[in-house]
């Protein structure tokens, strides 16, 4: 995976699914295709969620990293 | 006695179930049972249905049915033919009870839901127009679910039909990220040291969420079709369905339904539902003379 450089940053541990799901999707409405936006998500039902329905609307999942008990991810917008 | 009572020349009890009529406690009312295979039911067809309802329930409510359709209750036997006539005039029809194939039921499908790996709503209607009412030594239920969550319960029904798709991963697009492993819930995906995923089919139950989950792809479809159960049923002494068939194509969804209750026909007794002639005379023989037969076909 290569390294994207974020252009937003969203912090979403604690926060429950869906909600989760639904700020992550209003971020990425606000932001141009092609910008990388970095979601941190707690382990768990949120991991995996989240991913799975921002493939459904069509974006990009390009970097995971597991920082523990969360994780950060990087998508793109497409 | 003033009240008119439903004697054997006025109705055969019989013949009215088999057209949906129910008879109830109360004398001379009878429940109607709406067709509705898996459960759907346009807006126009539900106000025709609220507005017959309002006129011939002398009971004055509907009642949903544990297999997806609205009954209205306390319909008088007199009111029958305008029942069905007035019900007619929105495409609305009565369904059956008693020794046939009943109604198909079925989970909303992925038309819709995103946990839908089969399309279970036209299955249901193509079955319902092909095979309802056809006799049979007892009742014969279907059902349908889309995907392994089987919200229609296949396992409890006489022949259930339940979405799956086997997965297969291509590792040249793996980029280890680990997100099938966190999407599947049965640990049948494990990640190595560099994240790629190590797979153990027989923890699979077959419901794609690696596929949704994978963002590179790497995890495609393999096969895609129906899981087939026979023989399960609920009441006083219930039966968990056996498994026949993997990945039966849609196609063979008739074939095997009709092969079914040709052997059921053939090998059952009367009264006796088909889960108890397989514990009489062998799973073995239905997967034999039904299951493989039609797989192969």
């Amino acid at each position: 995976m290569s390294e994207e450089k974020p252009d937003q940053s969203i912090d979403l541990r604690g926060v429950l699914c869906p909600m989760n799901f639904v700020k992550t999707k209003l971020k990425l409405e606000e932001m141009e295709t092609g910008q990388v936006l970095e979601v941190f998500l707690d382990d768990g039902e949120p991991m995996r969620s989240v991913p799975r329905s921002v493939k459904e609307e069509g974006h990009k999942v390009v970097q995971v990293e597991n920082m523990g008990k969360a994780y950060k991810l990087l998508i793109k917008k497409q | 006695m003033t009240e008119q009572t439903v004697t054997p020349e006025r109705v055969d009890i019989q013949k009215l179930k088999s057209g949906g009529f129910i008879k109830q406690t109360q004398k001379d009312l009878f429940t109607v049972r709406l067709r509705m295979p898996g459960g759907r039911i346009t807006p126009e067809k539900m106000a025709k249905v609220a507005e017959v309802a309002k006129k011939y329930s002398r009971m004055g409510f509907c009642h949903l049915s544990f297999r997806q359709s609205i009954e209205l209750i306390g319909v008088h036997i007199d009111d029958f033919d305008k029942v069905a006539k007035e019900l007619a005039t929105a495409g609305v029809k009565v369904a059956s009870c008693g020794p046939r194939v009943r109604v198909p039921t079925a989970c909303g499908g992925c038309e819709y839901n995103p946990n839908g790996l089969m399309e279970t709503q036209h299955k249901a209607l193509e079955v319902d127009e092909k095979l309802f009412g056809t006799p049979c030594h007892h009742k014969f239920k279907t059902s349908f679910s889309g995907c392994p969550i089987d919200c229609a319960r296949t396992m409890e029904n006489d022949l259930g039909f339940q979405g799956a798709v086997e997965p297969q991963w291509d590792e040249p697009l793996c980029t280890g990220c680990t997100l099938c492993a966190k999407a599947c819930m049965e640990g049948a995906i494990v990640p190595d040291k560099d994240g790629k995923p190590i797979f153990d089919p027989g923890k699979c139950i077959f419901c794609a969420d690696c596929i949704r989950a994978c963002p590179t792809n790497s995890w495609r479809i393999k096969r895609q079709g129906w899981i087939v159960r026979v023989g399960g049923k609920h009441g006083r002494h219930p039966r968990q369905a056996e498994e026949v068939a993997r990945f039966l194509p849609d196609e063979k969804v008739i074939p095997f339904i009709e092969k079914t209750l040709q052997w059921y026909k053939d090998n059952g007794r009367p009264r006796e539902r088909i889960g108890t002639t397989i514990d009489r005379v062998g799973l073995y023989r239905f997967i034999t003379e039904v299951a493989g037969p039609v797989l192969q076909s």
